[in-house]
């Protein structure tokens, strides 16, 4: 105890309190677990435990999270690599549709790919061939794949960007070859980028239900899926709950393992000059044909396929219909970004710049309560807000608060990354400069991380704008939201009514993206264009 | 701003957005009533307008996914907003009866009703009905091909020209219903027998009725109300619907259906709306728009569905409220390879 509070001294007490607060609320999932857990009977819950089942479930996950991590690599990487450093044309257009991907819904890219295949699919009804049905192991990695790729994407978009071009230079200097300083240099230093990335991409993938339970795959989030669906239970899905929760622990801590032991921020003096593109040359038709399959698979795909639905629906006025259900999307997603950004700084600054025991713990619950299942994180917040704020329950500020501290992971990411590569001694500088602590902060450390902050935010945003579960339980009653008016139709097999709510959904978080990748572009340097 | 000034200008903001919405949230009038839905809103909203408009009870209705609704209506409890529980099925309205989250509710509401469409318990009660039924081509199927029960789908004549859809929730729904009426073993054979005799798998129930109508299959086992659709926009299509012999399993009758909370503030205005769903108007709706079987007979038949008494007479009985085991048929899809 001792050590610990000498560990913790010289913390900013503010931040301390702020990320204590923040690590207070990830822990409400595991809390409501172990309550529920505890009313269960022990034989029953023993059975459940030590079943058979479980071990085949756990393998499923593990070659299902690999299998969605080796995808959204070979997907990502060279996406990054060209874009941040090959003199391509449309950049930011390519950029932006890289992203987009984001913003479809995970039942959404489902339907499509199932809706490819098979003697009525999409494939055969207007190109005239079959291809075997997309289902299972394939089914969902493929699926989960083709929306998440883009968090690995911008996190090494990022962090090539950010690499000073010195350190290539001097392995150039010391003999290596562009390509062999690429290999020994470049991708080393994507090490964090690379681990931030598979880390929500894997417990994305860990926690997901929706496409699972379409491909019919059967991983442990299956099975609570069915616990909750098919015996309408929620003491033995605690139990799977807490079983997944062990899980993503690990993987938590192997994550932080492997990134604490490393350094990545320049140490040189004065700023980075700016990167040099190479040249495509005689590559450039693969570079093109490379991104342009990407992007028809993981954007153009849904999209056709929810205008392929629309075709066969009543029209729908987008602006009578369409629009105010969009609001209430908006009126719950803006606040929710802008919370789980607030929420998720103290963590973040905490985690890089007094790298204690405690600032890794509230960062690990964060990432651990980012990857419950969603209806369990909505049943947690249901239970917390009942017992400690009747009041506030299913009302707007609840369900903001549920969403911000459910996915403030995916904004301590970008901000964790922003940090890392930018060094201390500039807040340093600041300080012996005579700036106070706070100044310090808001005029040198806030203007360096605002990509990242802003990144991260965006990220949240979009993805309670396709949230579920979480909505159906917390939303204030009659708040319809955008997914919900999918779920509603979808529930009840009118697919081509739900195609313009679906379609808003993608419309209008492709819109923030955009403001936010554009927002990024002004405050970046620029690449310097090749000689 | 630094850092605490931030704070506490964040603390007075919160607080005062909590204090608004708390304040908004609590005024709820008790010429109002909260109902969670897991019918889809286009079935829904419409019904709910024409309520309000003749009683002037307001309804809330909160969208969701069925499982969903009945596991947050299980961790409400007592607390729960809730008036109304209108679910897909039966299986989550078992649930909860069960778990004595349900009022019972007065005679009078399901006195008339037949067997098929209530609970034993007299807790919840059916607002629409959905049978099980065999789809023909009306080009290959001939009258006397067609089977007196479902069990018979396993013989040599049907190789090869059956669909079905395994990992659709009414099918699952209609295995648990053979496991629980006619017991594991019977069920397993059956689901063997149709593997053997190459019954074609399809992903739902619309692909079924577009297969048997492009000559890929001759048979399809689905619920009553797809073919209905298919046959609104195009009279010729060559695809019919029948269905098996009295009594036997295969003519299941699933429901969708509703229950008043025991938590409920307003029971008056819930037992209005209950009463509302089961009149005529409403039930005639619930039929001509959505194929649905009426639960009573005071309606206009539907063409394209049975008439009422001959649904009534050929449904199995099945206790609706044992029909949750979800998780047993699951592991049998499994271990006979459908899934």
């Amino acid at each position: 105890m001792v050590k610990w509070l000498r560990r913790w001294r010289g913390t900013p007490p503010t931040l301390l309190f702020f990320a204590l607060l923040a690590g207070a609320g990830s822990l409400v999932p595991i809390v409501y677990l172990a309550i529920r857990a505890m009313s269960a009977d022990a034989q029953t819950v023993a059975n459940l435990v030590f079943r058979a089942r479980n071990f085949d479930l756990l393998v499923n996950t593990l070659a299902m999270t690999g299998g969605v991590l080796v995808m959204t690599t070979i997907i990502a990487l060279p996406l990054a690599v060209l874009v941040a450093r090959a003199d391509l044309r449309f950049r930011s257009a390519i950029t932006l549709l890289c992203v987009l991907p984001l913003a479809v819904p995970g039942y959404v890219m489902a339907y499509a790919l199932i809706g490819l295949s098979g003697y009525q699919g999409f494939l055969a009804q207007i190109f005239g061939f079959r291809i075997g049905r997309i289902e299972g192991y394939w089914g969902a990695v493929v699926a989960l794949s083709l929306y998440t790729f883009p968090y690995l994407f911008l996190n090494l978009r990022s962090a090539l960007s950010q690499i000073d071009p010195a350190m290539e230079d001097v392995a150039r200097c010391l003999g290596y070859g562009p390509s062999k300083a690429f290999v020994k240099i470049v991708l080393p230093h994507l090490l964090p980028a690379l681990l931030a990335g598979w880390l929500v991409i894997g417990l994305y993938a860990l926690g997901d239900f929706g496409v699972v339970a379409l491909m019919g795959y059967e991983v442990f989030s299956y099975a609570i899926f069915t616990q909750y669906s098919g015996a309408f239970d929620r003491i033995y899905a605690a139990w799977l709950s807490l079983m997944l929760l062990a899980l993503t622990l690990s993987i938590v801590m192997f994550d932080g393992f492997v990134l604490g032991r490393t350094r990545f921020a320049r140490v040189s003096k004065g700023a980075p000059r700016r990167q040099k593109l190479f040249r495509l040359g005689m590559w450039a038709p693969f570079a093109y044909g490379y991104i342009g399959l990407v992007i028809l698979a993981s954007i153009g795909l849904p999209i056709m396929v929810l205008l392929f639905w629309m075709m066969r629906a009543d029209t729908v006025s987008l602006i009578g219909d369409v629009f105010p259900v969009f609001m209430r999307s908006f009126g719950a997603a803006a606040p929710a970004a802008i919370l789980a950004a607030l929420l998720a700084f103290p963590v973040a600054y905490l985690r890089v710049r007094y790298p204690t025991s405690l600032s890794r713990t509230i960062e690990r619950f964060a990432y651990i309560s980012y990857a419950a299942p969603p209806l369990t994180l909505g049943l947690a917040f249901v239970f917390l807000s009942l017992n400690l704020v009747p009041a506030l329950y299913q009302t707007l500020t609840m369900l903001v608060i549920a969403y911000a501290f459910s996915f403030m992971a995916l904004a301590i990411g970008p901000q964790r990354s922003a940090l890392m590569q930018c060094s201390p001694n500039l807040e340093a500088s600041a300080r012996v400069l005579g700036c106070g602590s706070g100044e310090a902060m808001r005029r040198v450390t806030l203007p360096m991380i605002r990509r990242g902050v802003l990144a991260g935010a965006t990220l949240v945003f979009v993805l309670v704008m396709k949230e579920l579960p979480i909505t159906f339980l917390l939303a204030p009653t009659g708040y319809t939201t955008l997914a919900i008016s999918v779920f509603s139709r979808t529930s009840e097999g009118l697919l081509a009514d739900a195609a313009p709510y679906a379609l808003a959904i993608v419309l209008f978080s492709s819109l923030f993206i955009g403001l936010s990748l554009r927002a990024e572009g002004e405050s970046a340097p620029k690449a310097r264009k090749p000689a | 701003m630094n850092f605490d000034m931030f704070a506490s200008r964040a603390r007075a903001v919160a607080m005062g957005v909590a204090l608004a919405l708390g304040a908004a949230s609590s005024a709820a009038s008790a010429a109002e009533i909260t109902v969670y839905s897991g019918r889809g809103e286009t079935f829904v909203a419409p019904i709910v307008a024409q309520f309000e408009k003749e009683t002037g009870v307001k309804v809330n209705v909160r969208y969701g996914d069925t499982a969903a609704l009945a596991v947050l209506l299980q961790e409400e409890a007592a607390r729960s907003p809730a008036d109304i529980f209108w679910a897909q099925d039966a299986g989550a309205l078992g649930a909860l009866a069960q778990r004595d989250l349900f009022k019972a509710l007065p005679e009078d509401v399901y006195g008339e009703l037949p067997t098929i469409f209530r609970s034993r318990s007299n807790k919840w009660v059916a607002a629409s009905g959905r049978s099980r039924t065999l789809l023909y081509s009306t080009e290959r199927a001939s009258e006397d091909e067609l089977p007196g029960s479902v069990t018979e789908l396993t013989d040599e004549k049907y190789r090869g020209r059956v669909a079905w859809a395994p990992t659709n929730g009414s099918f699952q729904a209609f295995v648990t219903a053979l496991r629980k009426v006619e017991g594991e073993d019977v069920a397993k054979a059956w689901l063997e027998g149709m593997i053997a005799n190459d019954t074609k798998v399809y992903r739902n129930n619309t692909a079924q009725v577009q297969a048997v109508a492009d000559g890929e299959v001759d048979f399809g086992l689905v619920n009553n109300y797809y073919l209905p659709r298919f046959i609104k926009s195009d009279k010729d299509f060559p695809v019919a619907q029948t269905s098996f012999d009295a009594g036997d399993i295969g003519n299941l009758v699933n429901i969708a259906g509703v229950g008043i909370l025991a938590s409920t503030s307003n029971e008056e205005g819930a037992l209005q709306f209950v009463r509302y769903l089961l009149s005529p108007q409403a039930q005639q709706f619930v039929t001509s728009e959505l194929n649905e079987y009426p639960v009573t007979r005071s309606v206009v038949q539907n063409p394209s569905l049975l008439d009422f008494d001959q649904l009534v007479e050929i449904s199995p009985e099945v206790d609706l409220d044992t029909i949750e085991d979800l998780d047993g048929t699951l592991q049998l899809l499994r271990d006979v390879g459908l899934l």
